[in-house]
This record gives structure tokens, C-alpha cells and sequence, in this order.
């Protein structure tokens, strides 16, 4: 029959002629314009960075695993943990969300056929490859191990290829700015007619708050690390008291593009949440616009807090007052959205699917990375805690427990959109439990010998500490095969996984009105507009085994009144 | 069934309206816009978010202007003697009058009237080299003198300065652009005697950019040359009053409780100790700071201002190529606006540079 021929083809699995299989070759790949390819190679490169900064903290976590020195000399450390660190930051973290799920769900989302600026799209994969490429002479050359804040005055001393490394970031920096900006234009101009800013998906309002970040902060990295360079390579005396320049210039400088950049790596993470947490409770999220303001306001703050980082490095004593107030305000848009999340959850129809284990394990886990930053924030009680271990574990919740469980929350939940296939859901679930119990085994510990006075960064330490150190260990173990089996699930999904249907989840926002794997074009049809989390406004269909949008009927102009034919005679 | 007819008549008249909308499209739009009023407001917001990209890009700097402005204020009014303010009033006149063509040849574009853009935007990048060579006299001359930033700083106040008026930095630095100057001459001829007109014309354009380098090259060496008297008198004048700053710093510094001031201040005061005043010139290695931060800012901008030439360029082919239409003229819009402030940059540049009294 015609229509379940055509509702299949429009709403359904697309057996052929989607985005994958629209071209073949390996240049249509790496000179594709299409938004959702790029974010095919963007993930590539994402997954691979996790892997290997991953591999780099397995290796630190074994060495720590006895007090002594074990298989690694001290040098040798100090470029484990360097290399762990400013992978994980500028290749995997800052990238992940935006880059992947971004790039593929956000021009989806406004019903658009591709981002605002396709070239500047392709340009900002190219630069973050370029940039990857610096890390790999890196890893070549003679290493780096100034630690990932490449901090004065031992960044300009040590014999590290401390150019190659910051080059890189240099470059990774432009690939964020051009994605921001592009996302940033992309959400302005071509949103759809009928979806005002207070009907966008709330994914889209985190997006766009970190793109405002990315334009912002990053130029400022861009121009430190590029002094930076110059220093090394001229002396300039800029950062250097013999000349009279000052080394804490630079830990300005630098905080003042990396607090934001933690907002950059935790927003679009926050907005992922918001986002499934409406579909897998298949409730109105609760409080949209406080969810939605919240991550403006979080995006604005993030700029005036960058003092906290140096709370103990000599800045005037007013000016650690203030950062510190100003750090503890940024609690109450969090908080809001935890609170607004809770809400959404309470009495909803909770369907229990992976993506729904990972949105409650990030809920846990960022309330308690959160919590945590309370107590440095606060000048007292950061003079002992700063630079041990409770540093550490409060931002790997944050940043782990927070933005990396929620970006494979996303790749479950968007998976069927872009490979066409439903993962293996008992599988998902069972690797989600080892990522949370891994995670927990690995960083609780490290709050409790932080505060037992732990420094980071350390080769050796003392016995007391060791069944800390232990338990830490046996967990990052474990979260190591837990991340590795969920992204297996994935794979495995990619290539054998049941057939997924255009809207499997039931989901109202508009990248679920496509075929999955989408066309070239995203869309075969005019999509139809309603309220992102108005689950009426999808009907449950057979015929494609998931979710149609209702086609609403046209009613706004009354019918015509049939004229009387004028009487001839 | 009647349910199933509704429901096919509903999905068909979204397809169709689909296929119908697509024929709109015109020769200039891209396939994922709508209409070319959106494609023109996504550029043209793309470009400001850009430029407010540039401007924290360059803000960096400005801070650690200030900041050190503020730390060490005798080291910037006494480096600034340095610098010859007629060449930098100079470009910046040659910048201003170069965002005038620039302005101009946007709303060319916007009339449709191609020819008009391709001259203005030409004279737009003839300024822009223009400044560049003036630059490089006065770059090269920095560096004859041992004006460098930071530990390369090598200036000594008391010695002779006799150096040829056209300094081997110079040729250095005229080299690339003689070489591009020779291949568009070249190609512009060739190209015009095949009969590829639009080609040749784009080549002679840049050939002409390029004497404008080489005019800027000019217009610095012989005010350099018509200066070099009164300069040696004015370097002279200006090593005693280095001498001078450096027997006060060390009672000025004392007073400041900040560790590594402290430190330079008992380094100063060691280095003006051990040299007599006046047999051998003390170097006060912190004016090479300065020039520092002085390379950083004017080097970006001269980056700024190539980027800019390379974008005019491609400017200028199109407009040759008379592709500006009344509605669509966006790309000469938003590298207008690129233009615009870098010449707004070094508007700042230019007083916080060369005129600090």
C-alpha cells in the first residue's frame, strides 16, 4: 500500500539512501560538507583520544598501585601524567560533546539541512586533526611534561617539546572557536518558523551557551599559548621576573580561558541530560526555562571566577575574596538544574534503557563533583585541600563522572539517529553499572586520602596511603573495561544491531521526523514544528515499528463556503 | 479505508511542499538556506562573531600592555623615543584612508557596479602593502640598532650608529615580495597576450599591490635618509636620560614590596654599580620588554594586514569577474568589516605605541 510504502520511507529505517551510503569513497569522507558525517569522523578521533589518554592513566594508575617507584622512572611520570591530562582536555573532552553529538543532532534539531557554515565546519575537523597531529610529535619528539597548564616559569625552561604541544592546543583552540561560532549563527538564523528561543530542545540552549563560551575564552588561550611560544623561542621576558615580566601574568591568562573551558566541557553535557531526561521519563521536562536560563547564567559567571585557581599562588588577598563569592554563585544555576532534573524524574513514566542509566549516574556523580567544588571554592578549607588528591577526584567527577557519562549516554540514545541500529540493550545496561561502580572505586578513594593530606601529582608516597592508591587502581581497571565495552556495544551495534525505526524513543523533537540513518538531506519532508517535549505530538505507528509525528490538522482558516453558482436565465 | 487516505493525503502534502520550495533557489545561494536575505544575516553575523573573536585575541596583549605600562612606566616613555612617529602617523593615515576605499567599494558592490569594487578594492590593497613596506623600514631599522625584544635586546645607547641606509634586513624582507611582484607582473603579461583577460587583469592588480609595497619601501628610506643627522643627535640625547633612569631605579623599586621586582631592581642596581656612568653604556635589558611587546602587537597586526590582502584579493577576482549583484554582495560586506578593524586595531596601536608622553 502507498502510504506504508511512503511512511516507511520517510519515518522509518532507510534501507538505502541515507547519509553513509549517499557516496563512497575515502575523499567523500574527508571532503564531505554533510554536518553528520563530520560528526561520524569527529567521534573517530574523540574515541581514539579517550582510548589513548585512557591507556596513559592505566599506566599511571598501575605505577601508583605500590609507594615506590615501580616500572616508571620520575621523568617518565611526570609525562605520563602531562600527556593523560592534555589529550584528555584538549583532544577528548572539549571536542566530545559539540563535536560529535552536536554537529550531527544540532542542525537536525532546527529542522535545517546542515549547519550555518559547512566549510568552516569541515575546516574546524581538518584543524582538529592538525592539532592531534602536534600531540603525536609530541609523543615522538622528547614528550612534555609541564603538567596540561604548561604553567610559567618551568614551561619556558624545561627541555620538553613544549612548542609542539602547545601549537597543537593553538590549533585546537581554532577548531572550538569555529565550531562555537558556527553553532552560535546556525541556532540565530536558522531556527525553523514556530520554534521561538523558548521552544528549542534544551540540548540547543546548552550548545549554545558553550559556543558563547568557545568565542569568547578561547582567542585568549589562543594568545597565551602563542606568547608562550614566542617566550621559548625569544625570550621575550614577558612572563620572565628577570625582565621584569611576571610568571602569575600567565596563570591569569590562562585561567582566564580554562575555568570557562570547564562550562565548555560541562554545559553541552548538562544539555544532553536535559534532553533524553524528558524522553526516557516520557514527561514535560520540569521547569524548561529555568533548565534553559540556568545554562546562560552558568555561561556568564564562568568568566569571573578564574581567581579560584590561584587562591594560593600570592594574588591579593580581596581579590581571593572575591572569586570566591562569585565561585559560590555558581552553585545556584547547578543547583537549579539538579533540582529541575529531580522534578522531571518524580512521577514520570521512567523507562529504564541505557541512556536513562547514565542520565541518573551523571545526576549522582555531578552532585557530588559539584558539592565538592563547594569546599574548595572556599578560601579556608582550599588552603589544605589544594593540590592533593581531593582536587583530583573533585574534578574527575565532574568532568568523568559528569561530561564523559554523558556523552555515552548520548551515543546510546542518538545511536539509533545515526547508525540505523538499536544497541543491545542488556549489554548497554550491564556496562553502564561497571562504568558507575569503576568510576566510584576509582575517585572515592582519592577524596579521602586528599584530605588526608595526599598531594597530586606525585611519583611516590608513603605507605598510609597505599590501600587507597590500591582501590583506586583495581577501579580505573574497572572503569577502563567499562568504557571499553560500552563503545564495543556500540560497534557491535553499528554492524549487526536490530534495525532501528526514524523515532524509536518516542521523542518530539525534530531530528527524530527523519528516516534513521538520515538522507543526504536530513529531511524528505517538511517537518512539522511542536513543542520539543509535547510527547502527544508523536502517535506510536506499526507499520514502521516506532514513532510518527501527528500531521495537526489545518484548521486556523475557516473552510470555504461553497458559492452559489450565479443563476443564469 | 478512510483513516489510512487521510493519513497518506496529510504525509504527501509535506513532501510536496518540500520538492516545490526547492526551485526558488538562485545561482548564489547555498543549498542549506532558505532564502538570501538568511544566508547574508548568517554571514554577516558569522563575521562579527569573528571579529569579536580578533578583538579578545588582541585584548591578551593589550592586558599585558597595561600591566607592564603599569609595573614599569619609565621603560615605555623612554622606549618610545624610539619608535619615528611621522612613519606611523604616516600609515596611519594610509590605513585610514584605505578603510574610506574600502567603504566605498562595499556600497559599489551593493549598486552592482563591479568595476567600481574591483578599483576600489584594489586601492584598498595597494594602502594595505603600502603600510607594510613602510613597516619594514621600520622594522629593519629596529633591528640594525639591536632594538630587539626581550633577551635579544642589544641597543647601546653610546655607540655609533653607521650603518648603510639600506640595511640588509630590509632587502631580507623586500625579497618575497619582489619575487611576487615579478611572477603577477609575468603572469599578468602572458596571460593578457593569450586573450584571458580576467585572469591577466586579477594578475596585474597584484602586480600593482605589489609596487606599493615597494613605494612604502621608498617613501620610509628617504625619510630615513633626510633624518639621519638630527637622529644620532636624538639617540644621543636619549642615552643620558637612559643612564639617568636606571641611577634612580633602584631607589624607586625599594620602596615596592612585590618579590620579583625586588629581584630586578638588585639586578639593575648591580649592573649600574659595576658600569661607570658614561664609559660603557649600561643595557637595560627591560626596555627590551618593550619591544616585546611592541614586536608582538605590530607583528599580529602586520600578519592581520596580509590575511586581509589575501582576502582583498579574492575580493577583487570576483569583482572582476563582476559577480556583486544588488542582492549579493555579502563577501565584500564581511571582509569590509575584517578590513575595518584592523585598521580600528592599529587606530589603538598607533597612540598607545608611539605617543606616550
Amino acid at each position: 500500500m502507498a502510504t506504508v510504502t511512503q511512511k516507511q520511507q520517510l519515518f522509518g529505517h532507510a534501507p538505502t539512501n541515507h547519509y553513509l551510503d549517499a557516496s563512497r569513497g575515502v575523499m567523500s569522507w574527508i571532503f564531505t560538507l554533510d554536518h553528520k558525517r563530520i560528526a561520524i569522523m569527529y567521534m573517530y578521533g574523540v574515541i581514539l583520544s579517550l582510548f589513548l589518554a585512557g591507556i596513559f592513566a592505566l599506566v599511571l594508575r598501575l605505577e601508583l598501585y605500590t609507594p615506590g617507584p615501580w616500572f616508571l622512572t620520575s621523568a617518565q611520570y611526570n609525562q605520563m601524567f602531562t600527556l593523560h591530562g592534555a589529550v584528555m582536555v584538549f583532544l577528548f573532552i572539549i571536542p566530545s560533546i559539540p563535536a560529535i553529538i552536536g554537529n550531527f543532532v544540532l542542525p537536525m534539531m532546527l529542522g535545517a539541512k546542515d549547519v550555518a557554515f559547512p566549510r568552516l565546519n569541515l575546516a574546524s575537523l581538518w584543524l582538529y586533526w592538525a592539532g592531534g597531529f602536534f600531540f603525536i610529535v609530541v609523543l615522538a619528539t622528547s614528550g612534555l611534561d609541564t603538567g596540561w597548564t604548561f604553567y610559567t616559569p618551568y614551561s619556558t625552561t624545561t627541555s620538553t617539546n613544549v612548542i609542539a604541544a602547545t601549537l597543537g592546543a593553538f590549533i585546537l583552540g581554532f577548531s572550538s572557536i569555529f565550531t562555537g561560532l558556527n553553532f552560535i549563527v546556525t541556532i540565530n538564523t536558522m531556527r525553523p518558523k514556530g520554534m521561538t528561543w523558548f521552544r528549542m530542545p534544551l540540548l540547543l540552549w546548552g550548545l549554545y551557551s558553550t559556543s558563547i563560551i568557545q568565542v569568547l575564552a578561547t582567542p585568549v588561550l589562543g594568545i597565551t599559548l602563542l606568547l608562550l611560544i614566542v617566550e621559548r623561542l625569544l625570550k621575550l621576558g614577558i612572563f620572565d621576573p628577570a625582565y621584569g615580566g611576571d610568571p602569575l601574568l600567565y596563570q591569569h591568562f590562562f585561567w582566564f580561558y580554562s575555568h570557562p573551558a570547564v562550562y565548555i566541557m560541562i554545559l553541552p553535557a548538562m544539555g544532553v541530560i536535559s534532553e533524553m531526561l524528558g524522553v526516557h521519563c516520557r514527561k514535560e521536562v520540569f521547569g524548561y526555562k529555568f533548565i534553559a536560563l540556568s545554562s546562560v547564567a552558568i555561561a556568564l559567571l564562568g568568566f569571573l571566577v578564574w581567581g579560584h585557581h590561584m587562591f594560593t599562588s600570592g594574588q591579593s588577598e580581596m581579590a581571593s575574596l572575591v572569586f570566591s563569592a562569585i565561585t559560590f554563585s555558581v552553585a545556584v544555576p547547578s543547583a537549579i538544574k539538579v533540582f529541575n532534573w529531580l522534578c522531571t524524574m518524580y512521577r514520570g513514566d521512567i523507562n529504564l534503557s541505557t541512556p536513562m542509566m547514565y542520565i541518573m549516574s551523571f545526576i549522582f556523580l555531578f552532585g557530588i563533583g559539584g558539592l565538592t567544588g563547594l569546599w574548595l571554592g572556599a578560601l579556608s578549607t582550599d588552603i589544605p585541600l589544594h593540590d592533593t588528591y581531593f582536587v583530583v577526584a573533585h574534578f574527575h567527577y565532574v568532568m568523568v563522572g559528569g561530561t564523559m557519562t554523558s556523552l555515552l549516554g548520548g551515543l546510546f540514545h542518538w545511536w539509533p539517529k545515526m547508525s540505523g541500529r538499536m544497541y543491545n540493550e542488556p549489554l548497554g545496561k550491564l556496562f553502564c553499572l561497571l562504568v558507575f561502580i569503576g568510576f566510584n572505586l576509582t575517585f572515592f578513594p582519592q577524596f579521602i586520602m586528599g584530605s588526608l593530606g595526599m598531594p597530586r601529582r606525585y611519583h611516590e608516597y608513603q605507605a598510609v596511603y597505599q590501600i587507597y592508591h590500591q582501590l583506586s587502581t583495581i577501579g580505573a581497571f574497572t572503569l577502563g573495561i567499562g568504557i571499553f565495552g560500552a563503545v564495543m556495544t556500540l560497534v557491535y551495534a553499528w554492524f549487526f544491531g536490530r534495525k532501528a525505526s526514524g523515532n524509536p524513543w518516542g521523542a518530539a523533537t525534530l531530528e527524530w521526523q527523519s528516516s534513521s540513518p538520515p538522507s543526504f538531506h536530513n529531511f524528505e519532508h517538511r517537518v512539522i514544528v511542536s513543542a520539543p517535549y509535547d510527547f502527544s505530538s508523536v502517535v506510536y505507528d506499526e507499520s514502521v515499528d516506532g514513532y510518527v509525528p501527528v500531521v495537526p490538522k489545518r484548521e486556523a482558516a475557516p473552510a470555504p463556503q461553497p458559492t452559489p453558482a450565479p443563476v443564469s436565465n | 479505508m478512510a483513516t489510512t487516505n487521510v493519513v497518506r493525503d496529510e504525509y504527501s502534502e509535506l513532501v510536496d511542499l518540500e520538492h516545490s520550495h526547492d526551485h526558488e533557489h538562485g545561482q548564489f545561494i547555498a543549498h542549506h538556506f532558505h532564502s538570501a536575505e538568511q544566508q547574508f544575516d548568517s554571514g554577516k553575523l558569522g563575521i562579527w562573531l569573528f571579529l569579536v573573536t580578533e578583538v579578545l585575541f588582541f585584548g591578551g596583549l593589550f592586558v599585558a600592555y597595561i600591566i607592564y605600562r603599569y609595573n614599569r612606566p619609565d621603560v615605555f616613555i623612554d622606549a618610545h623615543h624610539h619608535l619615528d612617529t611621522l612613519l606611523g602617523g604616516l600609515n596611519t593615515i594610509v590605513l585610514l584612508f584605505s578603510s574610506l576605499t574600502m567603504a566605498w567599494g562595499v556600497r559599489a558592490a551593493q549598486l552592482g557596479d563591479n568595476r567600481t569594487t574591483a578599483i576600489s578594492v584594489l586601492a584598498t590593497m595597494v594602502c594595505a602593502a603600502l603600510f607594510l613596506g613602510v613597516k619594514a623600514v621600520e622594522y629593519s631599522h629596529k633591528w640594525d640598532l639591536g632594538l630587539l625584544p626581550g633577551n635579544l635586546f642589544s641597543y647601546d645607547p653610546l655607540a655609533k650608529h653607521d650603518h648603510a641606509l639600506i640595511s640588509n634586513y630590509l632587502v631580507m624582507l623586500c625579497v618575497p615580495f619582489g619575487v611576487l611582484l615579478l611572477g603577477f607582473l609575468l603572469g599578468a603579461i602572458l596571460n593578457l597576450n593569450t586573450g584571458k583577460k580576467l585572469i591577466g587583469q586579477f594578475y596585474g592588480g597584484m602586480a600593482i599591490t605589489m609596487l606599493g609595497y615597494f613605494a612604502g619601501v621608498g617613501v620610509g628610506v628617504l625619510w630615513m635618509a633626510t633624518m639621519t643627522p638630527k637622529h644620532d643627535s636624538h639617540d644621543d640625547h636619549h642615552a643620558a636620560v637612559v643612564v639617568a633612569a636606571d641611577a634612580v631605579r633602584p631607589v624607586v623599586f625599594s620602596a615596592d614590596d612585590a618579590a620579583p621586582k625586588v629581584e630586578t631592581a638588585v639586578v639593575d642596581g648591580a649592573a649600574a654599580a659595576e658600569a661607570p656612568a658614561g664609559s660603557t653604556a649600561p643595557l637595560d635589558k627591560s626596555l627590551g620588554v618593550f619591544f616585546s611587546i611592541y614586536y608582538c602587537m605590530t607583528g599580529l597586526h602586520a600578519v592581520h594586514i596580509i590575511a586581509g590582502i589575501a582576502a582583498l584579493a579574492w575580493i577583487f577576482y570576483r569583482s572582476l569577474a563582476a559577480q556583486w549583484r544588488p542582492d549579493y554582495f555579502g563577501p565584500v560586506d564581511f571582509v569590509g568589516l575584517y578590513w575595518h578593524l584592523v585598521d580600528l586595531i592599529w587606530i589603538y596601536l598607533f597612540p598607545l605605541m608611539y605617543l606616550i608622553r
